[in-house]
């Protein structure tokens, strides 16, 4: 697949999470699941079909106490902006990157469910739709209308909340701007984080939070060697950390998922 | 064969056969079109009335002289508040302003007990799809009538028509008709563009 068409465009959405203020509380994923209509299956012990757009890792310096220490790295989708693998391997286009915006789109309703995606993705960000939803009696209410429901056999993964970008705009368009300032778009697990450990905005915008923050020392992103470009960056002060990052089978034997 | 051998009567025959033939033609043309426009359509798709016949000629600037966005409005939020609110209405027709019977049934049934109208949407998108009226409108500024018909010279509501399988109205705008436009104007056409 060649390089995606270069489009002058003022906008790309990126995501930094800064794993030092992380608590792995799990919030993110609570408002990621609750944003984006999500089923709860009867049973979700088998946490192989757990859907999880936002999933939380949780490791460890893999040193024996008193030095072990733990962190938690929240995973939404990447957004690869360099060869991006689900779009690559997609035989329909149900899946495509938006050079205006940078987000990596998936379309329920045009997927086929062959899982090339779900294997392609080196971040296991992509998941596939095993049953119907079923929500319980009632619960049907409180389903946000902004965001499409999925259906059985279909892959599904994070969307930057891109509905939240369209009502941004639609506000932006009504006060007669074109431009959104920033923090008026921002993603669920962003907004419910209690420790502000995730800022999300335009990486364009040299003005915005995360322009700046991208570029501290501490700034890395995961598999960066495999070069797929996330545009979801991660800061720590640790070293272990950010060595974890990127990943690596000859230091299996100090630290890793725990 | 030679010409002479050829019966005379046939060629009579002939003539008759032609004119029996153009006869089942046009007898098969009128059932296609009964079919095809009257019977196929009552099939796929299922009819149903509004609440209340709705004169949009009455309230336009033939009538009242409203606008469309008289009534049509945007919310603060940005969205598209579409189909009006039974307080639209109260504002002018607290009581009966003239003698026709839908106003009659208005005040009666909806305005008297407060209750809302159940008006059925003629343009409505599946789940899948996000459509923005604010940068059709506002930023595009496209007239309503470049999608919607124009209902300024209508002065009854029709029926809406709904597939009867996949739940789609007639009126349903096609992904082909929008990927149109966005390709002839310059817009993007990349899949989060338009779904949701």
């Amino acid at each position: 697949m060649s390089e995606h068409q270069e489009v002058a465009s003022k906008e790309k959405y990126g995501m930094v999470i800064d794993l030092d203020k992380c608590t792995g509380c799990g919030a993110c994923t609570v408002a990621c699941l609750s944003e984006n209509n999500h089923y709860v299956r009867e049973d979700e012990s088998d946490k192989l079909h757990s859907v999880t757009w936002m999933k939380v890792y949780k490791v460890t310096n893999g040193e024996p106490f008193p030095n072990t220490k733990v962190a938690f790295i929240p995973r939404p989708c990447m957004h690869c902006d360099h060869h991006t693998p689900c779009v690559s391997v997609c035989p329909v286009m149900a899946t495509d990157y938006n050079p205006l915006t940078g987000i990596v789109s998936q379309i329920y309703t045009r997927c086929i469910g062959c899982r090339y995606c779900v294997g392609a993705c080196p971040y296991h960000a992509r998941y596939f739709n095993w049953w119907d939803p079923v929500w319980p009696e009632g619960m049907h209410k409180l389903l946000n209308p902004d965001m499409s429901p999925r259906m059985r056999g279909v892959a599904e993964k994070c969307s930057f909340c891109n509905h939240r970008l369209q009502k941004a705009k639609d506000k932006a368009y009504v006060e007669g701007r074109k431009e959104l300032k920033d923090g008026e778009y921002v993603t669920a697990c962003a907004e419910a984080c209690p420790t502000r450990a995730i800022t999300f905005g335009n990486m364009k915008d040299p003005e915005s939070a995360i322009a700046k923050l991208i570029k501290s020392p501490g700034a890395f992103r995961l598999l960066e060697k495999l070069g797929t470009q996330p545009k979801v960056y991660y800061l720590s002060n640790e070293s272990w950390i950010r060595e974890l990052g990127d990943n690596a089978l000859g230091r299996k034997k100090r630290g890793g998922l725990a | 064969m030679s010409e002479e051998h050829v019966p005379t009567g046939g060629r009579e025959g002939g003539h008759k056969q032609a004119s029996g033939g153009l006869g089942m033609l046009a007898a098969g043309f009128v059932v296609a079109i009964v079919v095809g426009w009257l019977l196929y359509p009552a099939i796929v798709m299922s009819s149903k009335p509004q609440p209340i016949n709705f004169n949009h000629k009455a309230h336009g600037a033939e009538g009242a002289g409203l606008a469309c966005d008289g009534c049509h409005t945007f919310r603060e939020d940005g969205s598209f508040a579409g189909i009006p609110k039974l307080d639209n209405c109260i504002q002018c027709h607290e009581s009966a302003q003239g003698e026709s019977p839908d106003e009659a049934k208005l005040v009666e049934q909806y305005i008297t007990p407060n209750k809302e109208i159940p008006w059925l949407s003629y343009s409505y998108q599946p789940l899948c799809v996000f459509f923005s009226h604010a940068a059709h409108v506002k930023m595009a500024q496209l007239e309503c009538t470049t999608c919607h018909e124009d209902m300024s010279k209508s002065s009854s509501s029709p029926p809406v028509k709904v597939y009867r399988i996949s739940g789609y109205s007639k009126n349903t705008m096609s992904m082909e008709a929008c990927e149109d436009c966005h390709a002839q104007k310059g817009t993007s056409n990349a899949c989060f563009v338009c779904h949701k």
